[in-house]
């Protein structure tokens, strides 16, 4: 009695160290971003970062303003988002909930395999396959643009939404589908008004870190999307990404200038989006958790 | 007293033989089921009841490899001719389980759910819906202030009284129901006793149960399976005072099962 009541206390105090670890981290995460960028807003100044040209190397006026890199993100992400969403969910209702056990057994090795591509892989792809493919569908002169982008950030989104979706739609009860059926429902109306809203704060949580994959996503973005700093709304657009940004640039910039700051800026933008995007989640889930 | 009561033949089962993949679970079931009556089935656990009960709304349709050979007529309607529609079978034949499964969604909406589906969704008429069908699961006065609430918060006997108001919303006739209080505190056990006896009468009601008491009490005919077959079938008073069966005898006092 005694002994398992030791071994319970260390096991919790295991679990209790590993879970401070993560708060641990993300505190030292924003504590360092915060020291390197925090000498941005003394000089040249927090308003820098709200201009809308970014041309950090220049002999005449160097500007700092992430504004278009900024929307570049946004709309590469809500493209993607939009593109991933509807088919990752319905993907993982077909696998969870229509599919034959061997069709599934098809299907989810597959979708782990398509998860793990890395991404410079699927930036090749990219350049080589969906590129020329975007450009002459729509008859354009660059295929490098958003819309190219997003629709591999979609693809990178996919397998995250599909496997934990099917997992969230895959735990809900069979007591829950049985009621459904005996009141005179189709699969379909059970699928749809029963296991999709009983599992619904598991597909937001799943559509969630597909966006945030999205957004933290780097070397796919920086190798088809153009890559020009211009705010724009059209998908054809070429554009550049926060996280393109920092990559591209960080290697070459010195130490301790404006522009060393003003990446790490750029980081700390991030961040708060990343949050920002789990309240939102967090919001959601609540909301939902009864329907 | 006079049989006249049970004359009236709601479901007729007749040479029911029923298979999962390759184990056969009833062989050669036949009875009839009188209207707006209570019958109570019983027998061990694993000799075919729940199966048996879910044939009448072929709830074992969706499990994969299942077959049914015999015939089983609901008001003289064969439920497995090719014509039948399935859906509207079960509208008709509504079903409470063993383990209360109020959907994770407001009092309201769960009552509201199997009239929506079949595509009632005017407010006024489903407000009245939801009302008239916790009135008739003897819930109403308990949860008329907590609609919104979400209905996995009510009590447990709540709980189950909430799945036969969801039933009773789509106007079935009759209603299946399988051990619906074994899971539940007795004094939960005699308020649904009470809700089925109030319903008698106006459904016609088959009741799995493995309560001696509960089948003596609410019951006017019961089924007594064993083993897949059905042994003894007749009124309760007589299985349960002078069964024709030494096994239904051996049963009713306790020596096995
Ligand atoms: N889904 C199923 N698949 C295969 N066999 C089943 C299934 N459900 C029940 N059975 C079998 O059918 C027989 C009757 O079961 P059941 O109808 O549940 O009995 P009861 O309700 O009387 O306890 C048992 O032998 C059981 O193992
Ligand atoms: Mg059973």
């Amino acid at each position: 009695m005694q002994k398992s009541l030791l071994r319970d206390k260390i096991v919790r105090l295991i679990l209790q160290s590993a879970a401070s670890m993560s708060i641990l981290i993300v505190i030292l995460i924003f504590v360092f971003l915060g020291k390197e960028g925090f000498s941005f807003l003394l000089d040249p100044g927090i308003s820098e970062l709200f201009g809308t040209k970014w041309n950090p190397v220049s002999f005449d006026k160097e500007l700092f303003g992430i504004i278009p890199l900024f929307t570049g993100s946004l709309l590469a992400t809500v493209l993607a988002t939009i593109f991933a969403v509807p088919v990752g969910v319905v993907a993982a209702v077909y696998i969870a909930e229509v599919a034959s056990p061997a069709e599934r057994e098809i299907f989810k090795p597959f979708i782990e395999l398509l998860a793990g591509i890395p991404s410079v892989v699927v930036g090749f792809f990219g350049l080589i396959v969906v590129a020329p493919f975007v450009k002459n569908l729509f008859g354009l002169s660059s295929g490098l643009n958003a819309l190219t982008g997003s629709l591999l950030l979609a693809l990178m989104a996919i397998p995250t939404i599909v496997s934990i979706s099917e997992d969230a739609i895959r735990s809900v009860p069979q007591a829950y589908k049985s009621a459904s059926l005996s009141l005179g429902a189709t699969k379909l109306q059970t699928i749809w008004k029963v296991t999709v809203p009983a599992s619904l704060s598991g597909i937001v949580a799943a559509v969630m870190l597909g966006i945030g994959r999205v957004i933290g996503e780097t070397m796919t973005v920086m190798m088809v999307t153009g890559n020009a700093a211009v705010i724009t709304t059209s998908p054809f657009a070429s554009v550049r990404t926060m996280t393109a940004t920092i990559a591209a640039e960080m290697g070459e910039v010195p130490f301790g200038s404006h522009h060393y700051a003003a990446l790490f800026c750029i980081g700390i933008v991030l961040l708060l989006m990343t949050f920002g995007l789990n309240m939102i989640a967090q919001r959601v889930m609540r909301k939902y958790r009864m329907g | 007293m006079t049989d006249d009561y049970l004359k009236k033949t709601k479901i007729q089962a007749k040479n029911v033989d029923f298979f999962y993949s390759d184990t056969q679970a009833l062989f050669d079931v036949s009875m009839d089921i009188p209207e707006g009556r209570v019958t109570a089935l019983i027998g061990p656990s694993g000799c075919g009841k729940s199966t048996f009960l879910r044939t009448l709304n072929r709830m074992n349709d969706v499990i994969d490899g299942t077959r049914l050979t015999g015939k089983i007529t609901i008001d003289g309607q064969d439920i497995y001719a090719p014509e039948m529609n399935v859906f509207t079978l079960r509208k008709r034949v509504g079903m409470v389980f063993q383990k209360s499964n109020p959907f994770p969604k407001s009092v309201f909406e769960n009552i509201a759910y199997g009239p929506r589906i079949h595509g009632n969704n005017d407010r006024t008429s489903l407000t009245e819906i939801v009302e008239r069908s916790l009135q008739g699961a003897a819930l109403w006065d308990e949860v008329k202030d907590r609609l919104d609430d979400n209905a996995l918060g009510l009590s447990g006997g709540q709980q189950q009284r909430l799945c036969i108001a969801r039933a009773l919303a789509v106007n079935p006739d009759i209603l299946l129901m399988d051990e619906p209080a074994s899971a539940l505190d007795p004094r939960s056990t005699a308020r649904i006793e009470d809700l089925i006896s109030e319903l008698r009468g106006d459904y016609t009601i088959i009741i799995v149960t493995h309560n001696m008491q509960q089948a003596a009490r609410v019951s006017d005919i019961t089924a007594f399976f064993y083993e897949g077959h059905l042994i003894e079938f007749n009124k309760t008073k007589q299985i349960f005072t002078k069964p024709s069966k030494q096994q239904t005898e051996d049963y009713i006092t306790g020596r096995f099962g």
